[in-house]
């Protein structure tokens, strides 16, 4: 097993390596560079000299082979430079924004997973029943409302509602502090947009979970475990979910990788700074290597939930075997 | 008193085809240690009759809409949902057809089998394990230590239906259902797995219900025989008397249809004709009429119904208006 994660772990530097020489060539194949935007966004006439002047300071002059060795030379020794645009290094542009991201996917993965497996199994054992007919409504209406929207409507549902209960409106906090400095105020911000999206993406999730919990309902050692006069509750649980847990571990792997970089539109409504609106304002400065580096970030997001998601297999699945 | 009762069991299915009776008011019994053996095509009922025994149709589409099983005295379609799930795996233990996907691919044989005996006797888990072991033993498993780890994929399809009939026996059952025990096994491996069936209810003192439609199985193994044909019983009697005195059209077709060995080289089997009916569309006479070679306008005014008949020794009862002249025929 541990052989089998060191080749999984081998295995990702051809992933990072290939994701790297993407990204690389798509950001220098957009027209301008960061230089243009950095010198014509004072207004002033752009002298060639200047531009020739910036240009060497970011390593812009040298031929693409050499950019490109310079980028992944950074990388294998841990020193990702600094940003074009604000010129910090890129770990203090990213870190907080990166805990926050994080944060707000591990708390809406959460929601989503303790609303979902419980409706989704209440929904294939009362299959074609109000209940079911409530549950699905819930997910249709999930997968239907976008997570930004949802998160207006908590906002002006907060306002109103502090507004009617203590005369005064309460609007959640602006500012981020890292949940072990000040876990009230951090949970008292990041609980909504946890909320917000968890709702989606439990959405998914319930449906998976039904839909692969009605398929392994009818397995014949289901009836095996009826045979031998179990309670319905432990065919359920031990029996029928962990057999349907494979579709649906898998599913969360894929949504939880795409929180920490997806959420751009939901980040904006609840304030929050995080990975998604860096993303876009990296993209539209040309930020060569910020975005290199948020790009890394998710990709190496997206390997390690994999890993994690093939391993968790195993474990609900003694037939899968790794060595 | 009988050990299992069943009388006049009706199970009905819905289909988009309209209401269909899979099982359309059978009756039999079965005494204590005894080996009764249901036989028939495919869709004729027969594991529709046993899995009604336990009430593991499967409802909707299913439902068991009239008749009564009294097993040890109790009526089981009274019993509410708790009382039923006490009998299962206690007093009735099941051995499935299919051993390949009828244990849970995810949990080890150690859990699937402890999980039924910690279910039902009040016992801690160490001296569950101890029984789990016994019964890996009873049932022929070498390194019956091992195999408690291990998980259903690690075992050959043989081995698997060892371990179902193991489960069906860990707490200890007054009745063993078997619904085609060997059907998806190697014929070499189907005789082992019947013998030990035999030996160890014998041993145990329990009574077998095998659903088949291995005539051989029937000849060799159980005292009485049913023969079902959509959805009902056409003929009873003793192995003997249906393997060698058979009274219905049916159950002769049924044996000059599978190979003999008793017979010379290059005897032709005699198929049946024609397919099984279609279960929606009964008509008021006999159900196997147009597939009969004995058939006479009689049957198409009336249902035979299953009486006793002429025969050697006891208790043979046969569904055919003809069945005297069947006898005649043989004699």
């Amino acid at each position: 097993m541990s052989k089998y994660v060191v080749k999984r772990v081998l295995l990702m530097i051809p992933t990072i390596l290939g994701a790297g020489i993407l990204v690389f060539l798509m950001m220098r194949l957009l027209p301008g560079d960061i230089c243009l935007i950095r010198i014509a966004g004072d207004g002033m006439g752009v002298s060639d000299e200047a531009l020739a002047r910036c240009r060497a300071e970011f390593g812009l002059d040298k031929p693409l082979w050499a950019q490109f060795i310079d980028f992944a030379v950074g990388y294998a020794t841990f020193d990702f430079g600094k940003s074009m645009w604000t010129t910090n290094p890129i770990t203090h542009e990213i870190g907080l924004r990166f805990q926050l991201s994080l944060q707000i996917a591990i708390m809406g993965t959460i929601t989503a997973v303790a609303i979902a497996l419980p409706l989704g199994v209440i929904s294939a054992i009362r299959q074609n029943t109000w209940m079911d007919y409530v549950v699905r409504t819930f997910a249709i209406a999930g997968i239907a409302i976008p997570s930004f929207w949802l998160g207006i409507m908590i906002i002006l549902g907060m306002l109103i509602l502090t507004q009617i209960w203590f005369g005064s409106p309460w609007m959640l906090p602006v500012e981020y502090r890292p949940i072990w400095e000040d876990p009230l105020h951090n949970l008292s911000q990041t609980i909504w947009p946890a909320l917000a999206t968890g709702y989606r993406y439990s959405a998914v999730i319930t449906r998976m979970t039904r839909s692969a919990m009605l398929e392994v309902l009818r397995e014949d050692y289901i009836r095996t475990a009826r045979a031998k006069g179990l309670m319905e509750k432990v065919i359920r649980t031990r029996h029928a979910l962990k057999n349907a847990m494979l579709p649906v571990v898998t599913l969360i792997g894929i949504e939880f990788a795409f929180l920490i970089g997806g959420l751009v539109v939901t980040e904006q409504v609840f304030n929050l700074n995080g990975l998604g609106q860096l993303f876009v304002d990296a993209v539209n400065a040309h930020d060569y290597t910020l975005v290199q580096a948020l790009v890394m970030l998710v990709v190496a997001v997206f390997v390690v939930t994999n890993l994690v998601v093939d391993l968790v297999y195993a474990w609900f699945d003694p037939r899968i075997h790794y060595s | 008193m009988a050990l299992l009762e069943i009388r006049d069991l009706v199970t009905q299915f819905d289909t988009t085809a309209g209401t269909v009776q899979a099982v359309d008011g059978i009756s039999y019994t079965v005494e204590e240690g005894e080996t009764v053996a249901v036989v028939g095509e495919s869709g004729c009922g027969k594991s529709v009759s046993a899995l009604s025994v336990l009430r593991l149709i499967p409802n909707p589409p299913g439902r068991i809409a009239g008749g009564s099983i009294r097993f040890m005295g109790r009526d089981l379609l009274s019993l509410d949902e708790e009382e039923i799930r006490e009998i299962r795996g206690r007093d009735i233990g099941m051995v499935f057809q299919e051993p390949m996907t009828s244990l849970n691919p995810v949990l080890s044989v150690g859990v699937q089998l402890t999980e039924t005996i910690l279910r039902h006797r009040d016992v801690p888990s160490a001296a569950a394990e101890e029984r789990a072991l016994d019964l890996l033993r009873m049932v022929g498993i070498s390194e019956p230590e091992r195999r408690l780890r291990q998980y259903p994929h690690h075992l050959s399809g043989g081995m698997r239906q060892r371990v179902m009939i193991a489960l069906a026996l860990s707490c200890e059952p007054k009745l063993i259902i078997a619904d085609e025990p060997t059907t998806a096994l190697d014929v070499t491996i189907q005789a082992q797995i019947l013998e030990l069936m035999k030996d160890l209810t014998k041993r145990l003192g329990a009574s077998l219900i095998v659903i088949t439609h291995n005539l051989g199985v029937v000849a060799r193994y159980a005292d009485r025989v049913n023969v079902m044909y959509a959805g009902r019983i056409i003929e009873s009697g003793s192995a003997r008397q249906i393997y060698h005195h058979p009274r219905h059209p049916y159950t002769l077709g049924l044996l000059a249809s599978v190979p003999r060995l008793d017979q010379p080289r290059g005897t032709r089997l005699v198929p049946i004709e024609g397919q099984p009916p279609d279960l929606t569309r009964l008509d008021g006479g006999c159900s196997f009429r147009p597939r009969c070679r004995f058939v006479e306008p009689a049957c198409a005014e009336a249902r035979p119904p299953l009486v006793r008949v002429e025969s050697v020794g006891s208790g043979h009862d046969a569904a055919c208006f003809r069945s005297a002249a069947l006898g005649e025929a043989a004699a």
